[in-house]
Formats: C-alpha cells, structure tokens, sequence
C-alpha cells in the first residue's frame, strides 16, 4: 500500500548518496527487506518501476534480497527462522516472548554507480 | 567510452517521507508537553463515541482536544464537538488513513503548550494506519464485540503496532454471544502481553478501568510498538 512511498524514498537516497560520490549514473539498488518490514517484495518492485519514471533513473534497477525471520527464545534462548511473517511462540518451551534478531529490516545496503 | 560500474556500501534505513515528518511531530509534541494519543479501528467500531465520552471525562481536570480524520464530512467532528474541547476535522479526500504531514498541517494553528491531552481519531481503516506514524506516544486499537474474536487475527500488523487493545460495545456481548476470553487469546497470540480493557462508551462500563492506561507511559508490554 505504501511500497510507492518507499521506492521514491529508495530513489532520493540513492541521488543523494550519488551526489557524494561525485556524479554518474545508477546502475542498480542494493535493499534489504525483512519478512516483518511490512514491506511486501513484489509491491516494491512494481512501485520502483513506477517510482523511476520521470526520476531522471529511469536506467537504475532495483535488486532485493529479503531476509527471513530470525527470533530467539527470551526464556530458553532457542532461534528459529521461518519465512512467515507471524511470531510464532518459542517451538521449544511455549513462551510466546521472543526476541527479533532479523527480520525487521528495510535498508537501502549497496548502489552500483556508473562514471 | 566504456564507463566502470563500482559498487558503493551505503548501509542507511529507508525512511519513508511520512517517518521523518513524525519524528519531527515527535519531537514538536514532547517539547510542548502535550501527550498525544490516537485511536484506530475498522469503520464503525465507535471510536468517536468512546472518544466523545473520554473528552467529556477528562475536560474537567485536563486541557484537552480532538483531531479526527474522515474521508469526507465534518461529522465527527460535530458529534466531538459536543464536549466542548477544541476539535479539528481533517478530510483526506480519497486517502484512507491519516499521515503525520496533515496532522502537522491541522496544528498549524494551535498552541499546543496549552494542552496535555491530544487525541487524533484516525480515518475507519485497520490496514493502512498501522504503517503511518503521526508522532502519537500512544495508539489505541479498538474493536467491537460485533465484529468477531478472531479480529486480531485477521489484521495482526495493526496490533502489533498499536499500544493497548480496546474492546468496544461491550453492552451488546451477551446479545451477539461475544467470547471475550477468546478474543483476549487472539490478541496475545498476535502480540504478547498486549493490555486490554473493555468499554461500553453508551454505559461507560470499563472507562474507569480504561483511564489509567493513558495517564502512565507505556505500560505492561516491553515489545517497541513503533519504531522511531
């Protein structure tokens, strides 16, 4: 719903940071999307493509990785991974507090810069 | 001309636009001292009944006003009004939630040092508010017995970024055989140990209950419920 809002974000960043690094053209977008972001892949690949019309990057791709969740056990310290975007309770003990070690990112990590 | 691609570490969140408008709210809010609540729910769940009933309770010992936002109407607004508190109606138009720029627009014109309470009633939408901050200390999510314990469920992004759960309506439960213990499950199972409080706006039924959870800081849960 907001992925449109996040890929014109993307763009800004990405000019900004290519304006430090002394002008060129953006080749490509390195993010990270956790599963928990509330960002869904797919809707951020179709918002991009819209996004960079009219940016003056219109060449600039968009390369995801996404990232699954990561959690850990507050009480016996078990980790789990899964895809699903839902904190499970520990599969362990039960307890359903659990720790995110990943899985809430959305990060901009990498551009590709032509000169 | 053959150009070289190089690759460039950048390592930096993606804020969107509305993020960094609410941490400026944020920040505006705390400096005037003002504690600034919101409120979310699917269209009907009797938001503005509850709020027209808490404004009501607390203008007698604090300084307290209301913002709500509709797709159009000044309604709420009106029926808000009635409690003799400052009120604002935000018309979005055709966008279903609010965002901390309108927020920020309709208290262009207020002193907000003069208030200890402000509440923002958000457009009838359980999807989109959850991913729009408007620099709020504190969100309310309510749902009313009608509209089935597995509510929590169905919008767990919405719990999961909301501070307290408010169960409305509470006068109608025994009509529509509402499970209040299973919908207390649901809700910690889609976030534990999430407070939950009970209301009946029309009896006033549980707002006594309710009053403290907005006086203290975040209380019960240690899980951030938004991010900065």
């Amino acid at each position: 719903m907001h992925e449109l809002s996040i890929a014109l974000s993307i763009l800004d960043l990405a000019a900004e940071e290519l304006d430090r690094q002394g002008g060129g053209r953006v080749h490509a977008i390195h993010v990270r999307i956790g599963s928990l972001s509330g960002v869904v892949a797919t809707a951020l690949r179709s918002a991009f493509e819209l996004a960079r019309e009219g940016s003056g990057h219109e060449q600039a791709e968009l390369k995801i990785e996404e990232l699954p969740l990561m959690t850990r056990c507050d009480r016996c310290g078990a980790e789990r991974t899964q895809l699903l975007p839902e904190l499970p309770a520990c599969a362990e003990c039960g307890n359903p507090m659990v720790a995110i070690l990943q899985g809430r990112e959305l990060e901009i990590v990498a551009l590709e810069i032509d000169s | 001309m053959i150009g070289q691609t190089r690759i460039v570490e950048v390592r930096q969140r993606i804020l969107k636009q509305n993020d960094v408008a609410a941490r400026a709210l944020r920040e505006t809010f705390q400096s005037a001292g003002v504690r600034v609540i919101s409120l979310v729910s699917s269209p009907g769940a009797g938001k503005t009944a509850f709020l027209e009933r808490l404004l009501r309770t607390l203008r007698s010992s604090y300084r307290v006003a209301a913002l709500v936002g509709d797709l159009a109407t000044d309604n709420d607004a009106r029926r808000l009004a009635r409690a003799e508190v400052p009120v604002k109606q935000i018309t979005t138009g055709t966008v279903c939630h609010l965002e901390a720029e309108m927020i920020r627009a309709a208290l262009a014109d207020w002193n907000l040092s003069e208030l200890d309470y402000l509440f923002i009633e958000n457009v009838g939408n359980l999807v989109c508010p959850a991913t729009f901050d408007l620099g709020e200390d504190q969100r309310l999510v309510l749902f009313s017995v009608t509209e089935g314990e597995d509510k929590p469920l169905k919008y767990p992004t919405i719990f999961n970024t909301s501070d307290l759960a408010v169960i409305t309506k509470i006068d109608l439960a025994f009509a529509v055989e509402f499970d209040a213990v299973a919908a207390r499950r649901n809700i910690q199972a889609v976030r534990p140990g999430m407070q939950v409080v009970e209301v009946s706006a029309k009896t006033g039924a549980g707002m006594e209950q309710f009053l403290p959870h907005i006086h203290a800081k975040n209380q019960g849960s240690d899980i951030p419920s938004q991010s900065a």
